[in-house]
This record gives C-alpha cells, structure tokens and sequence, in this order.
C-alpha cells in the first residue's frame, strides 16, 4: 500500500469523526476544538493533492487565525450559553440526517456517473508547477489574477472596518452620579436590565440605547 | 499519488453534508457558523481535487480566495453575533427574531 493511500485512509475517517464530534458535542469551546482538528485533517488532504502552499494557509489562517476568533467569541459571550434541547420543528433531526444522506448519495453519484471511482490523477502535475508550488501560484496569481487579487485587499479592509463598526459601543463621557449609583442602574447604563428586571422597564429605560451597536437608529 | 480523486471529492461531499446537518440542527449562532465553516472548507477540498485532477492551477487559485473571503465573512460574522448578543442577550438564533435594532 502506497505512502499517500495510508495518510489518507487515517486521517479521511478522522475528518468525518471529528466533524461528527462538532455537531454532537453539547459544549461550544469542544465544539470548535472539533472543528480545528478536523481543518488540520482537511489541510493534510491538501498535502495529499500536491498543494502544500494551501496546505500552510489552511493551518496559519483557519486553525490559527479564524479559530481563535472563534473561541475568543465563545469566551467573551460565556462558555454555558449551550443551545436549547429538543426540537424546534416536529422531526427535525430526522429530517435533517435524511437530508444530509441525500446530499451525500446525490453527490457520490454524480462523482461516480462524471469521473468514476477508479480515476487516479494523472502523473506530471510537477510540470504545471515551475519552481515549486508556491512560485507558481504567485506567478499565476499575480499576473492572471492580479485584479481580484487587488479586489481582495479592498473586501478585507472594508471587513475590519465593518467589524469595527459593529462591535463599537457608543462610548460617551461617564458623570460623577453614574459612577456613584448603585449596581443595579450601572447595568441599565451598559444596556442590559438587571436580571430580576421585566421587560417593559428594559424598553422604557433612558439609557438602553447606550449598547447599541454604533450608528444612529 | 495513487489515491483515486473520487475518494477526495467522496470526503469533501461527506464533509458539506454534515456541515449542512450542523446548520439545521443546531440553534446557537455560534455552532451554525461553525457549520459554515466547514462547509466552506468542503468546497475548498474539491476545488484542490479538481485541481490536481486537471493539472491546473486555478482550482489551488479559487481555493485561496475562497479562504480570504472567509476570513472575511468570519470577521463580519462574529461581530454581528456580539452585536446581536448586546441586544437581545441570547445566541439562540429563534429568539433574535425581530429585524429591527
């Protein structure tokens, strides 16, 4: 058994047991440990397919980067936020495992009526690649695809603002009397009601509009 | 390389299923997103199959940009979640149902 055939059949079923894991955990912080192993099993898979410079953008950004701000929300949102039991819509897991099943026999037969099973890639991909593969890549992305590339840049910083925008709280100066109220008011000034609070007395607050998320209303 | 693509593409299609399953079961905004994730990530994993299949680059090319984009919409994502958390203080996608802020 080639090198490449072992690598793969260890790490594809630990792809489909480690997504398995991130739908059935209960916990969100397991949950998306779930889910950063299972994208390291998806960048070996690029290693496997001769993409070794995806293959360190997949670790460095989703495993690194995305991943952390992932769990950064989880922590800042609190860990016990877990979902509700039960089902919403009447036999809605059924429902969806026989979607899934769907998409997965749908799509297996298209793999299987289109290019077949047996299909091995053709040998010679070396060729495509001059000077290695992150050398070619740059120069077909830098020349064939400079435009977007560029358009690429822009969507990332029109990103970062947005999530600036969004995140900002209104921030304005705090008064003596704000600083010596009691607790309970210091809640309504960040826009949360005290827990005991019913929720008429939440709208008609004066400074609830003080959490809002940037912008005017 | 002696693995048939079709076990590659077989994966990446198990992969969206079960993405796609995580989105409609789960209702915290959080674990959807993660869905979508891997969803995204599934699509990436064929783009790169159909790629070496093809002996072309730009499969590698569209995977990358699908991953800036990502990145992207994981940013924006995860700030509209804060903000609708600050709002209606709950992450269950049912009860943050009013469109207005």
């Amino acid at each position: 058994m080639p090198l490449d055939n072992v690598v793969f059949w260890i790490f594809a079923p630990l792809s489909v047991a480690t997504a398995i894991g991130m739908i059935a955990v209960r916990n969100s912080v397991h949950a998306a440990l779930f889910l950063v192993v299972n994208l390291f099993t998806v960048a070996v898979m690029f290693l496997l397919l001769d993409a070794p410079f995806l293959f360190a953008v997949q670790i460095i950004v989703y495993a690194g980067a995305i991943m952390v701000l992932f769990l950064f929300v989880i922590m800042l949102l609190g860990v016990d936020r877990g979902d509700p039991v039960g089902d919403r819509l009447f036999g809605q897991r059924t429902m969806a495992a026989i979607l899934g099943v769907a998409i997965v026999a749908e799509l297996g037969t298209a793999i299987r009526a289109s290019i077949g099973l047996a299909t091995r890639a053709p040998g010679g991909f070396d060729a495509a690649n001059p000077g290695g593969n992150p050398a070619a890549l740059a120069e077909v992305l830098f020349r064939d695809y400079l435009v977007p590339f560029e358009v690429t840049s822009i969507l990332l910083i029109v990103a970062a603002v947005a999530a600036m925008v969004l995140a900002l709280r209104r921030s304005r100066a705090v008064t003596q009397r704000e600083l010596e109220a009691p607790a309970g008011d210091d809640l309504a000034a960040y826009g949360m009601a005290p827990p005991g609070a019913p929720a008429s007395m939440r709208a008609a607050s004066p400074r609830s509009g003080s959490g809002a998320p940037g912008g005017p209303r | 390389m002696r693995t048939p693509i079709a076990y590659f593409l077989l994966l990446s299609a198990i992969l969206f299923a079960l993405g796609s399953m995580t989105v409609l079961l789960r209702r915290n905004a959080l674990r959807i997103f993660m869905g979508v994730e891997l969803q995204l990530n599934a699509v990436n994993l064929s783009l790169v199959a159909f790629s070496r299949m093809h002996l072309e680059l730009d499969g590698q090319i569209l995977a990358f940009f699908s991953m800036v984009v990502a990145a992207a919409e994981v940013v924006v994502g995860l700030a509209i979640i804060v903000a609708v958390v600050r709002r209606t203080s709950t992450t269950v996608v049912d009860r943050a149902d009013v469109l207005r802020g």
